[in-house]
């Protein structure tokens, strides 16, 4: 493990353990832990769309879609079968198995779809979200459109915090391995990758796949925030959403979807006060935030460490 | 002469099926033009279908026009409108990331959606329309409704072929939406065509959404995200970028809509448009009418 590694794991622990000694002690009242708490959530979903559509270049609007099933599977597991387990134990089982659902789906649509380019792949995507969504609305053992209730609220800031740290550490891990280096090379030409032997099908489809997990992990922690899963709280706006964090945060950059992810959680809260003009101010922002910096907050870059070398003159070797 | 009961229900369906898709076709035609023309998926002309049906009850009961007036008032404004949203939120990011420009339209969308449930309340109004006349031939009912969605699509897309067609301004738009650089070699203005690409789309959807207004009898603010993605989606089944493509792809979703809902499905009446997408995706990508481009390298 080295330095970096080291300054990054015990900066995040040092921060998780910060703030939920505030959130015990009181300091932070249970509104701002739940906004908190929303921000890891969305951190997971912006950086599991980005390894998608910033590392691997594979369009998807569908990520709601894989959401859902995360969500209502998991609520299945902790709400319908009611195993005989304890919370803690439970509570990461059923979000895994939400994200083994999502992450099958993502196998199954993905294999056939990801042959469709740009575009083409986009509105697939998005097709298949709905899909998933008008599934929901008729399948009656979860509620159908009325919802599924009395989901028991296992979600609170710490879990939340570290299965995104979790999360986030193996995107990263993955991308700066082989696979995520053939999935940057599919990225930056397919035509190219595919002259050089890289499975394109494989790869594209590997990081759907991890992408459609992770998004599951985040809708089982999405239900048992809220207690309530409804059909309509996964639409294409969902998806729209969460691609936009890793819009602005800059394509490609996990660090730029981690802060856009809780850049624009904080936004939406704190527009709340606008109530009736909340919703404008919000898209007239992202209008022009976009015309000003159409590549992203960071575009490709990363925020990290070696950015204040600079300013600090230790000539350490940026190796990244 | 007499027809067997089933029959009828088949050829009442149809003409449902026919008056939808025809909706359908007129905001598909917005889509597709603008994708061939310049590669955008422009996600706020759902919404712009939506202004235009705000546009058309506002000319009705504020200012007490009568339905084709208010028809050619809201086209007027959409098209303004279409002009204006390309001027300020497009044509900045026309060389930057493709997903910039979706982006700021999923913004537009959003501002037109929220602004409209700010201004007017997101309760649906009601339309104001005269009372129909039913038609019965053979058994099967046809109501001027009907008649008047129908022939007010097929004048508007015959305007359009004519426009696209045999004018100077339709043939510089082909010749954009072929080669942009060579187009702009030749002299061809490619803003302005690009602008009056965004007019007549909009305009057309403006148009589709009065039709939809005096159809249904409501205007409702939200309603523009669902008709926007299955016209979308009714587009790229005929292959996006071909008109003809977006007439047949919306014909073919409106008939595939109210089918589902005939045998009893209707709750998944949403689902079937896109299940077709995907399916239709996978076998022929470039749609019903597209033409496979092979890839140079």
């Amino acid at each position: 493990m080295n330095k970096k590694k080291l300054i990054f794991i015990t900066g995040a622990v040092a921060v998780g353990v910060v703030v939920q000694l505030l959130i015990s002690s009181g300091v932070i009242n249970p509104y701002f832990a739940q906004i908190l708490t929303l921000m890891s959530m969305y951190a997971i979903l912006a950086t599991s769309l980005n390894l998608i559509n910033g590392i691997t270049g594979q369009f998807s609007l569908g990520h709601a879609g894989f959401m859902a099933l995360g969500g209502y599977f998991s609520a299945i597991l902790t709400t319908k079968l009611a195993l005989p387990l304890p919370n803690f134990l439970m509570f990461p089982l059923s979000l895994l198995f939400g994200g083994l659902v999502a992450a099958a789906a993502g196998f199954l649509v993905g294999l056939p779809t990801l042959r469709l380019r740009g575009d083409y792949l986009a509105i697939a995507t998005l097709g298949l979200g709905e899909i998933i969504r008008v599934m929901f609305v008729n399948w009656k053992y979860v509620g159908a459109a009325a919802g599924m209730k009395g989901i028991p609220g296992y979600t609170n800031f710490l879990w939340t915090y570290v299965i995104a740290v979790f999360s986030i550490l193996i995107i990263v891990n993955f991308i700066k391995s082989s696979h995520g280096r053939a999935c940057i090379s599919i990225r930056e030409d397919e035509i190219a990758a595919e002259t050089m032997g890289i499975n394109t099908t494989k790869y594209k489809v590997m990081a759907f796949v991890i992408g459609a997990f992770f998004a599951g992990v985040a809708g089982g922690i999405f239900g048992h925030l809220i207690r309530l899963l409804h059909p309509n709280s996964f639409t294409f706006m969902v998806s729209v959403e969460i691609l936009l964090m890793v819009v602005l945060g800059g394509l490609g950059s996990i660090t730029g979807s981690i802060a856009a992810a809780v850049f624009l959680t904080g936004l939406t809260e704190a527009l709340r006060q606008f109530s009736d003009l909340r919703m404008i101010i919000y898209s007239l922002m992202l209008i022009v935030i976009m015309l000003f910096r159409p590549q992203g907050l960071l575009g490709t870059r990363e925020f990290s460490l070696d950015m204040f070398s600079k300013f600090t003159k230790k000539a350490e070797k940026a190796e990244r | 002469m007499d027809l067997s009961a089933k029959t009828i229900e088949f050829l009442q369906q149809l003409i449902n099926g026919i008056s939808l898709g025809s909706v359908y076709a007129l905001v598909a035609l917005g889509y597709t033009m603008v994708y061939g023309i310049i590669k955008l998926i422009n996600f706020a002309h759902g919404d712009v279908f939506m202004l235009g049906a705000v546009f058309g009850y506002f000319a009705i009961t504020m200012f007490g026009l009568s339905f084709y007036p208010a028809l050619i008032v809201s086209m007027v404004i959409c098209a303004a409108l279409g002009v204006v949203m390309e001027r300020i939120a497009y044509k900045p990011l026309r060389n930057s990331h493709r997903v910039a420009s979706l982006m700021t339209a999923v913004g537009l969308s959003l501002f037109f959606q929220n602004f409209t449930v700010y201004r007017i309340g997101a309760q649906p109004k009601a339309f104001p329309r005269s009372a129909p006349v039913n038609w019965n031939v053979f058994g099967v009912n046809i109501s001027s409704r009907q008649v008047l969605i129908l022939a007010t699509a097929v004048v508007l897309m015959i305007a359009l072929h004519f426009i696209v067609q045999k004018t100077k301004m339709g043939k510089a738009m082909r010749a954009v939406s072929f080669d942009r650089d060579a187009a702009m070699l030749m002299g061809i203005n490619v803003n302005n065509t690009i602008s009056f690409t965004f007019a007549i789309g909009s305009a057309l959807a403006g148009a589709a959404g009065v039709l939809v207004g005096q159809y249904y009898g409501v205007v409702n603010p939200l309603m523009g995200t669902l008709y926007g993605l299955k016209a979308f989606v009714a587009a790229v089944l005929g292959g996006i970028g071909i008109l003809p493509g977006a007439m047949l792809g919306g014909l073919f979703l409106g008939l595939a809509e109210t089918g589902v809902s005939a045998i009893g499905y209707s709750t998944f009446r949403d689902a079937v448009a896109f299940a077709i997408l995907i399916i239709i995706l996978i076998f022929k990508p470039a749609g019903i009418l597209g033409k496979n481009t092979r890839e140079k390298v």
